[in-house]
C-alpha cells in the first residue's frame, strides 16, 4: 500500500527539485525540499520486494557489558542531544539484560525496530507517515508525520522514540525533528549504498559477531541458511507480526 | 400546542464576565500548547513510555462525552419520548461544542500541531485514527445539520431522518473511539473487544451528566425550575448509565484476569499500581459511582436541591479518573516482551513508570474545558437553545419565577 505512495512522492519531489532548481527557489525553502530530496534520492534506487532485509541476533555471542552496537547506532544516526530525563531521549537500539527468575538463567540482547512484515505502527499511523518499504525496512516519513504517538502505542517492542527537545546537529542523510516519532532504520542510508547497518558492523568489530544482516529472501544469503539450520525466535510470536529480526539462543 | 420561545435574558449581566473568564481560559490553554510545540514536550510530564498524558484524557473525555450528549435528543427524536424534544437542539448544541473542544486538544498537543493539514488531507484508511478524521466532520455536519432542522420550523419534517442519522453515525463515532484502544494488540489494557460497548455506554453516562449541569445552569439564570417529573425521569436516566458504566468496567477487568490471563496487569491497575488503584478506588468507584447513585436514589438526598447537579460533576470526575487510570495506566505498565522473564535496561524496559502532568500539560486540558464553556455560552446566547418547555404550563405550576 505504501509502495506506489512512496514511489510517486519520490517522482514528485524529483520533479519539484528540479523545478526548484531551475526557478533558483532552492534558497526560498531551505531544509525542507533539500532535506527531503536527500532522503528520498537515496531509497530509490533498487528497493524490491523480492528482497527482505532481516537480522539475526545470536544471544549467546552477545556481551552483557557491551554497547558497541548502541553506540555506533548513536554516531550514524546523529543521536548525540542530552536530553535532562533520559526517559524522554531517543534510543534506536537498546541492550536488554533478561534473567529467568526460575533458573538465574541471564542473557543480553540488544532490541530495536523489528521490522515487522506486518507492522502495527503502519496499520494505525493517521498519515501514513510510517510506511513499510517493498524490501521490508518500516520508516517514518519526517515530513508527514503529525507526532500524534498513536504508533508508539501500537509497537509491542517499545521501538519507538518520540523527539522531546529542537535538535541541532544532525546527520544530513538522517533527518531527525523536534515533534516526530522515529525508530531504527537498519540505516536504510548506507544499506541503500550495499552496506550493512552500524550497529552490525561495530558487533563485529568489537569481535563478538552476535548480528548479521542480511536478505532472509535469497536462499543463498548467510542469514537465510541460519534461520533454516538453526532454531530462531521471533519476539512476540504470538502476535504473528512475522517480524524481520531473529533471535537465537533465547 | 403553540410554544412559548423562552431565551436567555439578553441581558444577563453575568453573560460578559463569564465570556471573558471562558475566553481567557482557552487563551491561556492554546497558549500553552503553542509554547509545548515550540519547547518541545520536554516541557511535559510526557515520555517515551507514558506518551499520552493529560490532554489524552480530557480530549478523549470530551469526545466521548461530545456523542453521548446527543443522546438526549435520540430520546426524544428517535425513541419518541416527548419531555426530550425540547431538549434536543441544546443537546445538538453541547455535542459540536464538545466534540470540537475535545478535538481541539489532542490537535494542540500533537508533536507537530503545524502539520494539522496533514492528518486531514493524508489519510490513512487502515488507521482508527485515520477513520476517525472521516468520523468527526460527518458528525458535526450531521448534528448541525439536525439542530437546523428543529430550530428551523420549514425545516422541522425533516428532523426525525436528520435524528435518526446522527444517532447512528454518533454510535459509530464511539465505536471509532474506543476502537483506537481496542485495535492496540500490543498492550495488556487495551486489547479487548469490550472496549467499543463499554465507550458507547461511558458516554451516555459522561453526556448526560454534562447536559444535566448546562441545564440546570440555564434554568436557574433564567429564573426556571426544572418540572420535577422531567428532573426525577432525567436523574433516574443518569443513575441508570452510572450503574451501566460499573458494569461494563467490571466485566473489563474479570474478561482481562479470565479470558485474557492479564492477572498481573489488572493486580497491578486494582491493587498493587500506587496512584492507579486509588484513583480507580477512590476516584472512580467512590467518588464516580457510589457516591452519585446515593444523591440520584437515597430520597433525603435525591430531593435536595442541587443534588443532581453535584451528582453530575461527580460522574464526570468519576469518569476522568477512569480515563487517567486506562489511559496512563495502561501505558505506565511495562509491555511484556519475554514473558516469565526479569527485563531490563537502559530504555527502562520491565520498569513501571511514573506520570506527572506538567503546567503546560494542565493549562491545556483546562484549556479544551474553556473552549467548551466559551462555546457553549455563545451558542445559548445566540440561537434559542434553551428547553423550550411549555413556559406558561411552567409558569402556571410555579416552576417560572419572574
Ligand atoms: S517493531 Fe514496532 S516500530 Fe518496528 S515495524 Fe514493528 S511495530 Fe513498527
Ligand atoms: S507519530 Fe507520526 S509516524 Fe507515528 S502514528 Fe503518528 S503520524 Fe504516524
Amino acid at each position: 500500500m505504501t509502495e506506489p505512495n512512496d514511489k510517486s512522492r519520490r517522482g514528485f519531489l524529483g520533479v519539484a527539485a528540479v523545478g526548484a532548481a531551475g526557478l533558483g527557489v532552492a534558497a526560498i525553502a531551505p531544509g525542507f525540499h533539500l532535506i527531503e530530496v536527500s532522503q528520498a534520492g537515496a531509497p530509490g534506487a533498487g528497493v524490491s520486494n523480492k528482497v527482505r532485509w532481516g537480522m539475526l541476533i545470536d544471544t549467546t555471542k552477545c556481551a552483557s557489558d557491551c554497547n558497541a552496537c548502541v553506540k555506533a547506532c548513536n554516531t550514524e544516526n546523529g543521536i548525540t542531544e542530552t536530553v535532562k530525563d533520559p526517559r524522554q531521549g531517543s534510543q534506536w537500539i537498546r541492550k536488554l539484560d533478561l534473567k529467568d527468575p526460575k533458573s538465574g538463567l541471564t542473557h543480553s540482547l540488544p532490541m530495536l525496530c523489528q521490522h515487522c512484515e506486518h507492522p502495527p505502527c503502519v496499520d494505525v499511523c493517521p498519515t501514513g507517515a510510517s510506511m513499510k518499504r517493498a524490501d521490508g525496512i518500516v520508516l517514518v516519513d519526517r515530513h508527514t508525520c503529525i507526532g500524534c504517538r498513536y504508533c508508539m502505542l501500537a509497537c509491542p517492542y517499545k521501538a519507538r522514540s518520540f523527539v522531546h527537545i529542537p535538535l541541532t546537529e544532525q546527520n544530513p542523510e538522517v533527518p531527525r525533528g523536534q515533534g516526530c516519532v522515529e525508530s531504527c532504520t537498519f540505516c536504510v542510508q548506507r544499506v541503500d549504498k550495499g552496506q550493512i547497518p552500524a550497529c552490525v558492523e561495530a558487533c563485529a568489530n568489537a569481535e563478538h559477531n552476535a548480528m548479521l544482516f542480511g536478505d532472509l529472501n535469497d536462499p543463498n544469503s548467510e542469514i537465510a541458511q541460519r534461520v533454516a539450520q538453526v532454531k530462531t525466535t521471533q519476539v512476540r510470536a504470538d502476535l504473528k507480526l512475522n517480524v524481520g529480526v531473529r533471535y537465537q539462543g533465547i | 400546542m403553540m410554544i412559548q420561545q423562552q431565551t436567555q435574558t439578553p441581558d444577563n449581566p453575568a453573560f460578559y464576565p463569564a465570556l471573558a473568564i471562558g475566553g481567557l481560559i482557552s487563551a491561556i490553554g492554546v497558549a500553552a500548547a503553542f509554547y509545548m510545540e515550540h519547547m518541545g514536550h520536554h516541557v511535559s510530564g510526557m515520555n517515551n513510555q507514558v506518551f499520552w498524558g493529560l490532554p489524552h484524557v480530557f480530549g478523549i473525555f470530551l469526545i466521548v462525552a461530545a456523542s453521548g450528549v446527543l443522546n438526549v435528543a435520540s430520546i426524544g427524536s428517535v425513541f419518541g419520548k416527548k419531555a426530550y424534544k425540547p431538549r434536543a437542539p441544546l443537546s445538538g448544541l453541547l455535542a459540536i461544542v464538545l466534540l470540537a473542544a475535545g478535538l481541539a486538544i489532542i490537535m494542540l498537543d500533537l508533536g507537530r500541531a503545524d502539520r494539522v493539514l496533514i492528518a486531514a488531507t493524508h489519510v490513512n484508511l487502515t488507521s482508527v485514527f485515520g477513520w476517525n478524521m472521516i468520523l468527526y466532520p460527518v458528525f458535526f455536519g450531521l448534528v448541525g445539520l439536525y439542530v437546523w432542522t428543529l430550530m428551523d420550523r420549514s425545516m422541522n419534517r425533516y428532523s426525525k431522518a436528520a435524528g435518526v442519522s446522527a444517532f447512528i453515525w454518533r454510535l459509530v463515532m464511539t465505536t471509532g473511539t474506543g476502537s483506537i484502544f481496542g485495535f492496540i494488540i500490543a498492550r495488556q489494557a487495551y486489547q479487548s473487544a469490550i472496549l467499543a460497548p463499554m465507550f458507547i455506554i461511558m458516554s451516555f453516562a459522561w453526556g448526560l451528566a454534562i447536559f444535566l449541569i448546562v441545564q440546570e445552569t440555564m434554568y436557574s439564570r433564567a429564573n426556571m425550575e426544572l418540572h420535577p417529573q422531567l428532573r426525577a425521569r432525567m436523574k433516574n436516566l443518569l443513575g441508570v448509565f452510572v450503574a451501566a458504566v460499573f458494569y461494563f468496567v467490571v466485566v473489563y477487568h474479570l474478561t482481562n484476569v479470565y479470558y485474557a490471563k492479564q492477572t498481573e496487569f489488572v493486580h497491578f491497575i486494582l491493587v498493587s499500581g500506587g496512584i492507579f488503584p486509588l484513583l480507580f478506588w477512590g476516584g472512580f468507584v467512590l467518588m464516580g459511582t457510589i457516591v452519585p447513585l446515593l444523591l440520584l436514589y437515597v430520597p433525603s438526598f435525591s430531593e435536595t436541591k442541587g443534588s443532581v447537579t453535584a451528582a453530575s460533576f461527580l460522574v464526570i470526575a468519576g469518569g476522568l479518573f477512569l480515563l487517567f487510570v486506562f489511559i496512563i495506566g495502561g501505558q505506565a505498565y511495562p509491555l511484556d516482551m519475554f514473558p516469565g522473564m526479569q527485563v531490563s535496561s537502559s530504555f527502562f524496559d520491565g520498569k513501571i513508570d511514573s506520570y506527572t502532568p506538567s503546567l503546560p500539560e494542565i493549562l491545556l486540558s483546562l484549556g479544551g474545558v474553556g473552549i467548551a464553556f466559551t462555546g457553549t455560552l455563545l451558542g445559548v446566547r445566540v440561537l434559542r437553545f434553551m428547553p423550550q418547555d411549555d413556559a406558561a404550563k411552567l409558569k402556571s405550576a410555579g416552576y417560572l419565577h419572574d
